[in-house]
């Protein structure tokens, strides 16, 4: 095997058990929390993981939310997630997390038991073909078949998980090597010659780059989760002010570019502002970073090619790269590095005026529809307006994670994310049920933060369970439950396009949440006042030590606005009827 | 338009499947796909025949790539290069086929390599196409069976696909 490991060679090998060996491996790497879940293939792990006192485990409820709150974990940290799983049930309940971290390529490590060698396809009790059923949703996967192979499998599968466009790693391990014995030494470095990520962009590439941002007239900035992944939002805000261009983010970009700077045209995509996807359309010159140009954010990708202009196009992942949308400039690397190299030849560049003006006149008239406007009310509580009390009272300065739906996009749209890694959603792969999950992963991360989970009825009943973890921890997690008794997104689009035909998207026979959070010994509140939605807030966030259940009785009938309908063009939103309505008048 | 990619791949247990799931999971067509071991044993190189668009193809380049055990991939076409295909048909030997298949046998240049009462099978190598042509020559109701290889490709002169 020519991909090899380089053994550290001053450090003796010491004999000791596959388990011993896995244990150790995850010190070596200097992991905080494995989030996991015992059964039959781990035992021997979990005995291993009782004797030493490096990392600590965390015992969620159901593997699933194990993998969610590695996932989330990483998001907040920048570090690789780690989760632990039994064979069989175990490793099919993970599949949902690691294909969700997978969609928004986050770095985790997975382990799975295995049976025993000799038991692989006996159909073996609590036998699933790990390997197999992952391959499709995983960066790479390992079975590993030797004890002597799991040191350097483990090495090779944090280098794979954190390196180049990040991804999760399954590492399947039979439970008889984790009894046999080897020498443990664990590798210092790895090299494989099959993989060799490009990090540093071409210098060429990033000059024309540079040349063509200088001669725009209508410049726009759009950047994507891959920017906050790659830690460049520093290097992004620099060259941004320097240019005085306009940015704006995807979803899974928030708080890549401050929100409240006045730079920003906010989120664009199917509910973006108006300015936003405008802008976007319009633009000449577009520079991407991190992003992946994908359905849900430039609609009809013939009506947006429709428009010309010049795309620049920056990711760490070539198969990104002219996927969706053919790019005009390419250029292949780490986010961070480019971005730096960016702006030392920007710097070097004789003149750095650009001539925008009008097209900031454009877009001020753009923002003057006020898209994100909404109908306020003394008697039924509008969801935007908890977010907006939520942004006020958390000081801006929250971990905000969230289910998806309706909640999501509010939360997205109204709370303003001035930080990277302070966002948490599922926006590739859409998952309800992360909204828990993902925050205690947070609130491991940063155990005096602010943490609030933004979920619906729906989301939360899907990992409901975890409340039991959070109990056993004392996770002071601020659930904010907008309760409109509707699977609200599904609502919305029965009722635009299936004549309110609101199929199977009630939902029914809700527990009381008060009483449930009460079961579990958190604190729980219910909330159908307007008037009382800040004092709730606050009294909530001033219970720094307390798990709170927010269940916000919100307008049954709200929609997420503004909307690209399927199919349709970034610049044919649908406004809001408040809006049009206001629109119409001012003519 | 029909593209042969080669690629060089580590040989290890479940190599393949990456590559056909990959195939499989992104709708990409595959007319063939053809895979063993090379000189180095640790490499297996394998060659797919495909089609779609230039877009496409160079989806299908990059997504290959960012298999972790892929070490190499060519698209063929991008120049010159050669393309054999292996094909075993046997086929009816009985009556005024006995002489007949003998005769598209030679002009084909393939060889008989076994010999039955009733039947001939006849080994053919070349590119699919002429393959493809010894089939539309012979009598369809005379064939009793065929198995093909799918195509195996290399590059002309210098142009060599190693690590």
């Amino acid at each position: 095997m020519d991909s090899s490991t380089h053994p550290a060679t001053d450090t003796p090998a010491k004999s000791m058990t596959g388990a011993d060996i896995v244990v150790n491996c995850l010190n070596e790497e200097k992991v905080k929390f494995v989030f996991g879940y015992p059964g039959g293939a781990v035992l021997h792990i979990y005995d291993a993981l009782y004797k030493q006192n490096g990392f600590k485990h965390i015992l969620v409820r159901h593997e699933q939310a194990a993998v969610h709150a590695a996932d989330a974990y990483s998001r907040a940290t920048g570090d690789v997630g780690v989760a632990l799983v039994t064979s069989g049930p175990g490793a099919t309940n993970a599949i949902t997390g690691i294909a969700t971290a997978y969609m928004d390529s986050v770095p985790l490590v997975v382990i799975s038991g295995q049976v025993p060698v000799p038991a692989i396809g006996m159909d073996a009790f609590q036998e699933v073909d790990m390997v197999g059923v992952t391959r499709p949703c995983v960066k790479h996967n390992f079975l590993v078949k030797h004890v002597k192979d799991i040191a350097p499998t483990i090495k090779k599968a944090f280098f794979i998980a954190k390196t180049g466009r990040p991804g999760p790693v399954v590492v399947d391990i039979p439970k008889d090597i984790t009894a046999h014995v080897a020498d443990f030494i664990y590798p210092k470095t790895v090299e494989m010659r099959s993989y060799n990520p490009i990090l540093k962009g071409h210098n060429g590439q990033i000059k024309k780059a540079v040349k063509l941002l200088l001669s725009a007239k209508r410049p726009m900035i759009y950047t994507g989760g891959g920017l906050v992944l790659g830690n460049g939002a520093a290097e992004l805000v620099k060259l941004a002010k320097a240019l005085n261009f306009p940015v704006t983010n995807t979803l899974m970009g928030l708080g890549g570019y401050p929100a409240t700077d006045k730079q920003f045209v906010g989120m664009l995509g199917m509910h973006g502002t108006y300015e936003a996807n405008m802008a976007m359309q319009h633009c000449d010159v577009l520079l991407a970073v991190g992003a992946r140009f994908d359905d849900r954010v430039i609609g009809n990708p013939k009506h947006f090619t429709s428009q010309k202009r010049t795309i620049i196009h920056i990711d760490v992942d070539p198969s990104s790269i002219s996927k969706r949308v053919k790019v005009d400039v390419p250029i292949v690397g780490d986010v961070h590095s480019v971005l730096t190299d960016m702006n030392e030849i920007l710097a070097q560049e004789e003149n750095q005026h650009t001539e925008i003006a009008d097209w900031w006149k454009q877009i001020n008239e753009w923002r003057g529809v006020e898209s994100m406007d909404y109908a306020t009310s003394d008697s039924v509580i509008k969801p935007q307006y908890v977010i907006q009390k939520l942004w006020e009272v958390t000081k801006g300065d929250a971990y905000i994670t969230s289910d998806v739906g309706q909640h999501q996009m509010w939360a997205a749209q109204y709370y303003k994310f001035d930080k990277p890694r302070r966002w948490i959603n599922s926006g590739g792969l859409g998952t309800m049920g992360v909204g828990l999950p993902y925050a205690m992963g947070c609130q491991f991360a940063d155990k005096h933060a602010q943490v609030a989970c933004v979920t619906g009825e729906g989301s939360i009943q899907m990992n409901i369970q975890e409340l039991s973890t959070c109990a056993q921890y004392g996770l002071p997690i601020k659930v904010i439950l907008l309760n409109n008794r509707y699977l609200g997104m599904v609502r919305q689009w029965q009722e635009f396009f299936y004549e309110n035909r609101y199929s199977e998207s009630y939902m029914d026979s809700l527990p009381d949440f008060v009483k449930l959070a009460e079961s579990y010994g958190h604190v729980g509140m219910r909330i159908t006042n307007p008037a009382d939605v800040e004092g709730a807030l606050k009294e909530a966030f001033d219970k720094k030590d307390k798990f709170v259940f927010m269940d916000f009785v919100t307008d049954q009938s709200e929609n997420v606005f503004p909307m690209v309908e399927n199919g349709k063009g970034l610049s044919e939103m649908v406004l809001s009827p408040m809006t049009q309505s206001r629109l119409k008048g001012d003519q | 338009m029909r593209h042969i990619i080669s690629l060089l791949m580590e040989n290890e247990a479940g190599a393949l499947s990456r590559v056909a799931g990959l195939f499989s999971a992104r709708g990409y067509n595959i007319e063939s796909l053809t895979v063993a071991v090379t000189e180095d044993p640790t490499l297996s190189r394998m060659t797919i025949v495909t089609s779609g668009s230039d877009d496409v193809i160079e989806q299908i380049i990059k997504q290959l790539n960012k298999l972790i055990d892929v070490v190499k991939v060519l698209d063929l076409n991008d120049g010159k290069h050669i393309e054999r295909e292996l094909m075993l048909v046997k086929v009816k030997a009985t009556g005024v086929y006995k002489d007949e298949m003998k005769r598209m046998c030679d002009i084909f240049r393939g060889r008989i390599i076994d010999v039955a009462d009733n039947s001939y099978t006849i080994e053919l190598t070349g590119s699919c196409s002429k393959l493809d042509a010894f089939i539309e020559a012979i009598d369809r109701s005379a064939i009793l069976e065929t198995v093909r290889t799918g195509a195996s490709g290399i590059g002309r002169g210098d142009r060599i696909l190693k690590v």
